[in-house]
């Protein structure tokens, strides 16, 4: 797969917010590359920046109090849309690269019809009389499974329940064909067989029309089931990235360890056991540590850490660790 | 005698509206579910959401009252007693609510919300209030200098150890616990399921443990109740869920779980259709439209809950 080019290349991303607090950074110097047909994870805990990772690419944090660094490179098909104009962006976003949002109640507009938000996107980016258009959204319904697709597409979003109204979200993000579909905590709000369907579509969806998808989620179990490659981020920082099998075989960095540790096992060996947990709390944006951001929280820490930070080694290109001393076990 | 005993417990809500606020139709949340809980066990409950779980919790400790049925506390039924007569109760069992944000008051600092149940309760004399919830908050694990602070100054763990120690604040025996750690991070996860499994020992608690994630719920429970549109489908021991399960929905819920380890992937389990509605409840089995091994007696006749082996019983016709 590496011989194919990237879709989407992310080069350093360093994006901060302007507070009452004075400025502070939300994510530094991310980077990470995703192919067409690829799921690339992120995950990380609350507050870790993988959210704000996803709109920046989008361009959807507001102007007025967030800023992306001027050195910070997001390039989609070798255009660079860290710094844009809106009119280019506004003629890429929903059209080539495409969001799914956690919330699907307050992703849809309640008090317009399912089949009107629909009509509305591809009146915006596609060619399609209107005619064309009503058949290709009753079809793209059709896609994501929705039984009777030419009654639901007359009904409001209340009218769904919340697997539903979350499979007309994702048809909405896909009726324009995007070549990249970002899906931020896409299943977190649904219940486990709700969210089987969603991944399965997801799958299917890339396989079929090689889409690459960027998934966040804090849900380590939904990584291993459908991506390819994973991004750990913790406080605003890539940690690791690796190919999902090595990653959840031999995690290096000690946060990524940490955090599957901390998964409860099924079996009887593990029943009613103590779950191995991470001490102490994310340090907060404002009061960064000067080393390492993970130093007092790690049980491996050392002196180095306190003084330095560490930066992510680049061994090679999938897989990077940002650790002075990775674990190493075979 | 178990410490708490619920039987054929019913609970319908009304709808009301129209002329002379007639009522139109009824919500058939919880219909006849029954269990008992032994002193010092952890009972689960599982389901998704709208499958009554939570309203069975609130039932439990009467913060709604019930259509029909009897809830038995330390073999007294509880299930007409009078606001005051409750009271007494009341100590006896808590809740831990989801949402640690929304049970705590904003304009309290969170010192002041523990203190202000000890002293109601007069649980201990005046002046060792404070002391009291200085070792409670010791025992969660929350600095005792950081009561003076408010429930916003605090992460969603924090919080959640607040509304732990509240609970604990009363000397209770009996803990209903409702999504406790389902709006956490794994890692927070982890660290209030170790907190609420060393205080199970200290006090020597029961619990009814609500969850939608069966990860957690075998993990940390001694057996489990699965809930799908208000009746029980099985209840079962947490040992090893996954060969243990008989009912297909219990199945149905394992195999659409993820595995959190990639070379284990499998094909996830993908249920057709939906939740029926709990206005008009089918006739048979509330899972028939959806189910694989689906006869025609499961959609005449619901099939009663049978106990397979001790401690685990099923409601199907064809296991």
């Amino acid at each position: 797969m590496p011989s194919v080019a990237p879709l989407l290349e992310v080069k350093d991303l360093t994006v901060g917010f302007r507070t009452d607090r004075g400025d502070v950074t939300a994510i530094e110097d991310v980077s990470f590359q995703v192919r067409p047909g690829e799921i690339l994870g992120i995950v990380g805990e609350s507050g870790c920046g993988k959210s704000v990772t996803s709109r920046s690419i989008m361009r959807l944090l507001p102007e007025q109090n967030s800023f992306i660094d001027h050195r910070s490179e997001i390039l989609f098909n070798g255009v660079n849309l860290a710094h844009t104009d809106e009119s280019v962006m506004r003629s890429i976003r929903g059209n080539r690269i495409a969001m799914i949002f956690q919330e699907p109640m307050t992703a849809l507009n309640p008090v317009f019809t399912i089949g009107w938000q629909l009509d509305e996107a591809l009146k915006y980016h596609t060619p399609m009389n209107k005619l064309q258009r009503r058949e290709h959204a009753i079809e793209m319904l059709r896609s994501v499974d929705i039984p009777h697709p030419r009654q639901r597409y007359c009904e409001y979003p209340h009218q769904l329940s919340g697997g539903m109204r979350q499979r007309v979200v994702i048809a909405l993000a896909l009726c324009c064909g995007p070549e990249l579909l970002l899906a931020d905590e896409p299943t977190t709000a649904l219940d486990v067989t709700i969210q089987a369907q969603i991944l399965s579509l997801m799958d299917e969806l890339r396989k079929k029309s090689d889409t690459a998808v960027v998934l966040i989620t804090h849900d380590l179990g939904v990584i291993a089931q459908i991506c390819d490659r994973v991004v750990v981020m913790y406080a605003g920082q890539i940690v690791e990235t690796a190919d999902v099998e090595s990653l959840f075989a031999r995690p290096q960095h000690p946060y990524t360890k940490a955090l599957l540790e901390s998964i409860p096992l099924p079996g009887p060996a593990h029943h009613q056991t103590r779950l191995p947990t991470i001490d102490g709390l994310v340090p907060s944006l404002f009061e960064l540590p000067s080393g390492c951001r993970f130093q007092d929280r790690c049980p491996y820490q050392d002196e180095q850490c306190v003084r330095e930070p560490p930066s992510l080694s680049q061994e090679s290109n999938l897989r990077k660790v940002r650790c002075f001393f990775p674990i190493n076990e075979s | 005698m178990p410490l708490v005993e619920v039987s054929n417990l019913v609970k319908h809500f009304l709808v009301r509206g129209g002329v002379f606020n007639r009522v139109l139709r009824q919500v058939h949340a919880v219909n006849g579910v029954s269990f008992a809980i032994e002193k010092g066990k952890i009972l689960g409950v599982v389901g998704e959401s709208g499958c009554g779980k939570s309203t069975l919790g609130k039932l439990i400790v009467r913060l709604l009252d019930m259509t029909a049925g009897k809830v038995q506390f330390r073999g007294q039924d509880i299930s007409h007693l009078s606001a005051s007569e409750l009271m007494s109760v009341r100590r006896k069992m808590q809740m831990i609510f989801q949402d640690p944000h929304a049970s705590l008051n904003p304009r309290m600092t969170v010192g002041a919300a523990v203190r202000e149940v000890v002293a109601f309760h007069k649980i201990v004399p005046k002046r060792e209030i404070r002391d009291e919830v200085d070792a409670l908050f010791a025992k969660v694990g929350i600095h005792t200098d950081s009561q003076e602070k408010y429930p916003h100054e605090f992460s969603g763990g924090q919080k959640q150890r607040v509304g732990i120690a509240r609970s604990l604040a009363v000397n209770p025996e009996f803990i209903i616990a409702d999504e406790p750690v389902s709006a956490l991070d794994v890692s927070i996860q982890a660290q209030v399921l170790n907190l609420l499994m060393d205080l199970k020992d200290e006090f020597d608690l029961t619990m009814l443990f609500i969850s939608h994630d069966l990860k957690v719920i075998d993990h940390f429970c001694d057996s489990v109740l699965v809930m799908y549109l208000g009746f029980v489908l099985e209840e079962l021991p947490c040992r090893d869920i996954q060969a243990d399960a008989l009912h297909p929905y219990t199945k149905a819920l394992l195999g659409a779980n993820p595995v959190a380890d990639p070379t284990q992937r499998h094909e996830l389990t993908v249920l057709a259709g939906e939740v029926p509605s709990p206005y008009d409840l089918p006739r048979g089995c509330p899972f028939a439209a959806r189910c694989e091994l689906v006869t025609n007696q499961c959609r005449q006749e619901m099939p009663p809950l049978v106990e397979k082996e001790s401690g685990h019983r099923v409601a199907c016709w064809e296991v």
